[in-house]
C-alpha cells in the first residue's frame, strides 16, 4: 500500500517511462501472448466485476449519481458480456487466418497470424467510466497486449476504485493504471506507445494524434458528435417516444456519446410528438424530475454551466417547451425541450452532452437529410419510421459511425457490430471481433516451395519472358501454355 | 502561387461536387473506372516503359513484373470481386434484440488524396487508386517530383482516360504536397519515408484525417545453410533479383541485409556472385537490366555509406561508382560494422551486407532487438526455425523460401507495423482502407416492447433485466409472470 508520501510523487515524463519499459520487458517476455495468459486476465476482470458489483454502482452514484439499474444494464452487463464473448471466441480469433493463394504465386500456401501490436495506452471517458476503461482494456488484453489505463479523473470514485480493483485482481507486470488528469496524461503521451484507444472530445484527440505522429503510433478515437433522430409521422408514438427518451435521458441523463442530440420532425407532427414526449416523461420521472432518483446528475460545475450557457441565448430559452428546471447545488437540471431554435445557435452547434433535447421542424421528412449532411458526421443516426423506402434512402445517404432505425443506441450492445465513429466522430471501431483486431496486427505470411521456379522472372531479360509474365500476372493458363510453347 | 493555390482549390471544389452529388458511389461508375484503368496500362503501356526508363533505368521486363502487370492483375481481381465488396453484410444478433436485423454497410469516405512515391511511380500510385475507386471515393494522387516523366505520363493519362470530375493527379514538389496537406481530406494514403509520414500526419490531426502509412525499413533475409545445390541455387537467384533485380534495391520490400551462418557464408557469397553474373553480365552497367539510382542526393547518400570506416573493406563484390550515370554496382559486402549507417538506416540501393551468426538462430535476437520491418524472408527448410520467426519476430510480413511475391498475392494484406506504418492494402484490403464500415441495425416493428427497460426503476425490472442480460430467457419468463423468485 503506497504511503501518503508516495502517493504525492507526481507521476512524471520519468516515472511514465519506467512505466513504459517495464511493460515492455514483460510483452518481450512472451508472457501475455499466451492463450493462459489471456484467459486468466479475463477471467480476473469478470470476477472483479462480480465481486465489487456493490462498490461500483456506488462510485457511479458518488460520480455520476448514475441510477443502479443503468449502471448494471449499461455498464457492469455490459463488461461481462464483453469478457464472456472474448472469452468464448479467444481460441478461434488467435488461429492464423488460411489465405487463398492464386497462380501467380504457384505453388504456396498463405495465411494471416494475428499478432499483439505491443504496449497499448488506453485513455477513457468520465461517462461510463467503467465500460470504457474495462472494454478496450479487455480488447487490448484479449489480443495478448501489455496495457496501461488512464480513467478520467472527472469521475474520481469511479477512478480510484479501478486503480485499486485492477491492482489487486489484475497481472501488475502487464496491467496498469495510472490515475491523473493533465500532467499525468501528458507525461503518459510523450511515451512511446504501439497504439493509443482515446474515448472522449475531439480536442483532447487532436492532442493524442499530435504526440502519436511523433513515433507513428497508430490511434483509434472514439469521439461524438450530434447525432440526429429523424421522426417519421407514421410510427407507434408511444413506443418510439419511449425510446428515444430512454437513448437520451435514460443514459446518464443525455452524457453519452450515442444519445440522441436533437430531433428532426414535420412541422406538422411536431406538436404530437412533443406532447407525447412530456406524457411519457411525467411517467418515467415524476412531475419534479429534479428530484427523481432515476435521473443522473450533470458530472461537475464545468458542464453544468456549460449546459446552462446553451439555455442562455434568449432565442433559445424562448424556445423551451418542456422542463428547463435546474437545481445548482445538487448539478441537477431536469429533461428539457425546445422546439424551433435558431439553426446558428451554439445548442445547434455544438455536441449537447446533456439532458436538453432540441426540436428542429421541416416541410417534408426528406429535407432532413441535407440537414444532417450539411454537419459533420456524427456517431450514431436514429430515424423512427415505417416508410421502408425512407429507411433505404436513410441508411444509404446519412453517413454516421452507426445508424439504427426504430431505436436509439442498442447496437452499443451487440457484439457482432462495429462500434466507432466517421470523419469527426472518430478513427477505429471495437466491439466483439472488432476489439481483437483493434489491437492487432495482422501480419501476412507466405510460404513458397524451392521447387517451381519460373526463369521468367529473372534477368537477362527476353521478349519471350515477358510473353510468359504477362500470362503468368494475369493468371491464364491458357496464356501461360502459349507463352511456354513460344506460340502468342 | 496564388494563381496555383486557386486552381488547387477549384479542383478540389469539383472533386466534392462529384461526390456529393452521388454519381462515384453507383456501381456503373466504379465499374466504368476500373475499366478505364484496364485500358489506360494495355494502350499506354509503351509511354509507361518509356516513363520508367527515362527516370529510373528500369527493363521493361522489370517495369511489367512489378508495375504494370501487378496492377492489371489487381484491377482484375477488383472488378470480378466488387459487387461482393460493396454488398452489405449481416451481422448476428442475440435474442434479447429481437426482431431486428443488423448489418455492415460499405460506404466510401469521400475526398482521398494519394501520396505515392518515387520507385515504383505507376504501382504505387495506381494499387491505392484501384481500391480507392472501387470503395466509391474521389481522388486526388500527388505523384512523387523525382520520378518526373512517369508523373507526367500518369497526369496525362488518368486525364484522358478516367473521368476527370472524380480522379485528378496534381504533379509538384514539395511545396505543392505542404499545401494539398492544409485541405480537408477523409483519407490519406501515403508511401514513402518515416520523415514525411510524420509530416503527413501532424497535418492530418486538424480535420482527424485518417490515414495510413507505408512505409520502410531494414528487411532482413534470414539464409539458413542449405545443403541441396538445388535450394542453394534457387535461393540466390531470388536474393539477386529481389536486390539487385528490383529497381536497383531501392524498394519497400527489397532485401536489405542478410544473416548466414559463418560456415555458410563463403559459399553464399560465390552463389551470389556467380548469379549477379548470369543475370547482369560481367560488366552490369551495359547490360541495361539494372535500374539506376533515382538522383545525385539519393547517389550521394549511398556513396556515403560505403565510405564510413570499416565498410569499405568490408566489400567482398562490386563496389564501383559512376556518379555521372548515377550507377552503382551490385556491391556484396561481409560483416561491416554493425553500429555503421549502412547497418542502422534502410539502405534502399544496391548494397547487400552480409551479417555472420554461429548459429542461424541469433538472427531472432538479431531481428527482435530492432526496429520492425516492413517484411522478413526466410531461405530455410527447418520448420522449427519457421516457426519460430513467425512466433516471435514481428513485421509487416514474412516469406519463406522467396522474395518479393507476396506484393503480388491478393489475398494477402499488404502493410507495416510499428516504424515499417500501419494500415494495409492489396485485393479487398484495398477497398476496406478506403471504406467506412457502417453498423445499421434495424428493429423491425414498434409493436414488440419489453415494458421493463424503462423508469421508474424497481427491483422487479432490475432482475428482470438482469435475467435478459444472463440470456437466460425461461428464467426470464418465469419471473415475468411471478411464477419464480430471484
Amino acid at each position: 500500500m503506497a504511503s501518503e508520501d508516495e502517493k504525492a510523487v507526481a507521476f512524471d515524463a520519468e516515472a511514465a517511462k519506467s512505466t513504459v519499459m517495464e511493460l515492455r520487458s514483460t510483452f518481450g517476455s512472451g508472457k501475455t501472448k499466451s492463450y493462459d495468459w489471456r484467459v486468466s486476465q479475463l477471467k480476473n476482470i469478470l470476477k472483479l466485476t462480480d465481486d465489487h458489483e456493490k462498490d461500483i454502482i456506488d462510485a457511479l452514484r458518488s460520480d455520476l449519481a448514475k441510477p443502479e439499474l443503468e449502471s448494471f444494464v449499461h455498464e457492469i452487463a455490459l463488461i461481462k458480456s464483453s469478457c464472456n464473448f472474448a472469452l468464448k471466441e479467444l481460441h478461434r480469433w488467435m488461429m492464423p487466418e488460411k489465405a487463398k493463394t492464386s497462380l501467380t504465386t504457384f505453388p504456396s500456401s498463405a495465411e494471416i497470424v494475428s499478432e499483439p501490436l505491443g504496449v497499448i495506452l488506453v485513455i477513457s471517458a468520465w461517462n461510463y467510466p467503467f465500460l470504457l476503461s474495462l472494454d478496450p482494456v479487455i480488447g487490448a488484453i484479449a489480443a495478448g497486449n501489455a496495457v496501461v489505463l488512464k480513467p478520467s479523473e472527472v469521475a474520481p470514485s469511479s477512478s480510484s476504485l479501478l486503480a485499486k480493483y485492477l491492482g489487486e485482481y489484475m497481472d501488475c507486470s502487464a496491467v496498469k493504471v495510472v490515475e491523473g488528469s493533465v500532467p499525468e496524461t501528458s507525461a503518459l503521451l510523450e511515451q512511446k506507445w504501439d497504439k493509443i484507444f482515446y474515448t472522449g472530445n475531439g480536442k483532447v484527440g487532436r492532442i493524442v494524434l499530435a504526440a502519436a505522429a511523433k513515433h507513428l503510433t497508430p490511434v483509434a478515437l472514439e469521439l461524438g458528435g450530434k447525432s440526429p433522430v429523424v421522426v417519421d409521422s407514421n410510427i407507434n408514438l408511444k413506443v418510439a417516444t419511449r425510446r428515444i427518451i430512454s437513448g437520451k435521458w435514460g443514459c446518464n441523463n443525455g452524457q453519452a456519446c450515442i444519445s440522441p442530440d436533437y430531433i428532426i420532425t414535420t412541422k406538422d407532427y411536431a406538436p404530437t410528438l412533443v406532447d407525447s414526449l412530456k406524457l411519457e416523461l411525467k411517467k418515467f420521472y415524476g412531475e419534479d424530475p429534479l428530484k427523481s432518483e432515476d435521473l443522473s446528475r450533470i458530472v461537475n460545475l464545468g458542464h453544468f454551466g456549460r449546459l446552462t450557457n446553451l439555455l442562455g441565448d434568449s432565442k433559445v430559452s424562448d424556445k423551451i417547451v418542456y422542463g428547463g428546471q435546474k437545481d445548482k447545488p445538487n448539478l441537477k437540471i431536469a429533461p428539457t425541450i425546445l422546439l424551433d431554435v435558431p439553426e446558428d445557435s451554439l445548442i445547434m452547434n455544438e455536441e449537447i452532452f446533456g439532458p436538453l433535447l432540441p426540436i428542429i421542424t421541416v416541410d417534408k421528412l426528406e429535407d432532413s437529410f441535407d440537414i444532417i449532411n450539411s454537419r459533420p458526421k456524427p456517431l450514431a443516426a436514429y430515424l423512427f419510421t415505417n416508410n421502408k423506402k425512407l429507411k433505404q434512402e436513410f441508411v444509404s445517404r446519412i453517413s454516421a459511425g452507426g445508424v439504427v432505425t426504430n431505436d436509439t443506441t442498442l447496437h452499443l450492445t451487440l457484439q457482432s457490430l462495429p462500434f466507432g465513429g466517421v470523419g469527426e466522430s472518430g478513427i477505429g471501431a471495437y466491439h466483439g471481433k472488432f476489439s481483437f483486431d483493434a489491437f492487432s496486427h495482422k501480419k501476412a505470411v507466405l510460404h513458397r516451395s524451392f521447387a517451381a521456379d519460373a526463369p521468367a522472372r529473372y534477368p537477362p531479360y527476353t521478349p519471350g519472358k515477358l510473353r510468359l509474365l504477362k500470362a503468368l500476372l494475369n493468371g491464364s493458363i491458357f496464356g501461360i501454355i502459349r507463352a511456354l510453347f513460344g506460340w502468342s | 502561387m496564388e494563381g496555383v493555390k486557386k486552381d488547387l482549390e477549384g479542383e478540389l471544389e469539383e472533386l466534392r461536387e462529384t461526390y456529393n452529388c452521388g454519381k462515384t458511389k453507383e456501381e456503373t461508375w466504379r465499374r466504368s473506372q476500373l475499366k478505364a484503368l484496364l485500358n489506360l496500362l494495355k494502350e499506354k503501356e509503351d509511354d509507361i516503359f518509356k516513363a520508367l526508363k527515362q527516370d529510373l533505368g528500369k527493363h521493361q521486363a522489370e517495369a511489367y513484373r512489378d508495375e504494370i502487370g501487378t496492377l492489371v492483375k489487381s484491377v482484375d481481381y477488383a472488378l470480378a470481386n466488387l459487387k461482393k465488396w460493396m454488398s452489405s453484410k449481416k451481422a448476428g444478433l442475440p435474442l434479447a434484440v429481437f426482431p431486428s436485423t443488423a448489418e455492415l454497410v460499405p460506404e466510401p469516405l469521400g475526398l482521398v488524396l494519394i501520396i505515392s512515391s518515387w520507385n515504383l511511380p505507376f504501382g504505387l500510385s495506381i494499387e491505392p487508386l484501384i481500391g480507392a475507386i472501387a470503395a466509391g471515393n474521389v481522388v486526388v494522387i500527388k505523384p512523387s517530383e523525382l520520378a518526373p516523366a512517369c508523373a507526367s505520363i500518369l497526369a496525362t493519362s488518368i486525364h484522358t482516360y478516367l473521368d476527370n470530375r472524380g480522379v485528378k493527379v496534381i504533379q509538384g514538389g514539395i511545396s505543392v504536397g505542404q499545401q494539398l496537406l492544409q485541405h480537408k481530406w477523409d483519407k490519406i494514403f501515403f508511401t514513402g519515408s518515416a520523415h514525411v509520414g510524420r509530416i503527413v500526419l501532424s497535418a492530418a490531426i486538424k480535420h482527424l484525417t485518417p490515414v495510413t502509412l507505408e512505409l520502410g525499413g531494414k528487411c532482413p533475409a534470414v539464409v539458413d545453410s542449405l545443403s541441396s545445390t538445388w535450394d542453394k541455387e534457387i535461393a540466390a537467384k531470388r536474393i539477386i533479383s529481389a536486390k539487385f533485380g528490383t529497381c536497383a534495391g531501392q524498394a519497400c520490400i527489397g532485401i536489405d541485409y542478410i544473416l548466414a551462418e559463418k560456415r555458410f557464408t563463403s559459399n553464399l557469397v560465390e552463389l551470389l556472385k556467380l548469379y549477379t553474373k548470369k543475370m547482369f553480365g560481367e560488366n552490369p552497367k551495359e547490360t541495361n537490366s539494372i535500374a539506376r539510382i533515382i538522383n545525385k542526393t539519393n547517389f550521394l547518400r549511398l556513396k556515403n555509406l560505403l565510405e564510413e570506416p570499416m565498410v569499405k573493406t568490408s566489400i567482398v563484390h562490386g563496389g564501383s561508382l559512376d556518379e555521372d550515370n548515377l550507377f552503382i554496382e551490385p556491391t556484396i559486402l561481409v560483416d561491416p560494422p554493425l553500429n555503421s549507417t549502412l547497418m542502422t538506416e534502410e539502405i534502399f540501393g544496391p548494397l547487400l551486407p552480409i551479417i555472420t551468426v554461429d548459429k542461424i538462430e541469433e538472427s531472432i535476437d538479431f531481428i527482435k532487438s530492432r526496429p520492425k520491418a516492413l517484411a522478413i524472408y526466410a531461405f530455410t527448410c527447418n520448420e522449427t526455425l519457421k516457426g519460430r520467426l513467425i512466433s516471435e519476430t514481428s513485421s509487416g510480413s514474412v516469406t519463406f523460401n522467396d522474395t518479393i511475391v507476396q506484393y503480388a498475392a491478393d489475398s494477402l494484406p499488404f502493410g507495416g507495423v510499428g516504424g515499417s506504418g500501419f494500415g494495409r492494402y492489396h485485393g479487398k484490403f484495398s477497398f476496406d482502407t478506403f471504406t467506412h464500415e457502417k453498423a445499421v441495425l434495424k428493429r423491425i416493428d414498434l409493436l414488440f416492447d419489453i415494458w421493463f427497460r424503462y423508469p421508474p426503476w424497481n427491483d422487479k425490472k432490475l432482475m428482470l433485466l438482469k435475467s435478459a442480460y444472463k440470456f437466460d430467457y425461461l428464467g426470464l419468463l418465469l419471473k415475468a409472470l411471478g411464477l419464480k423468485k430471484s
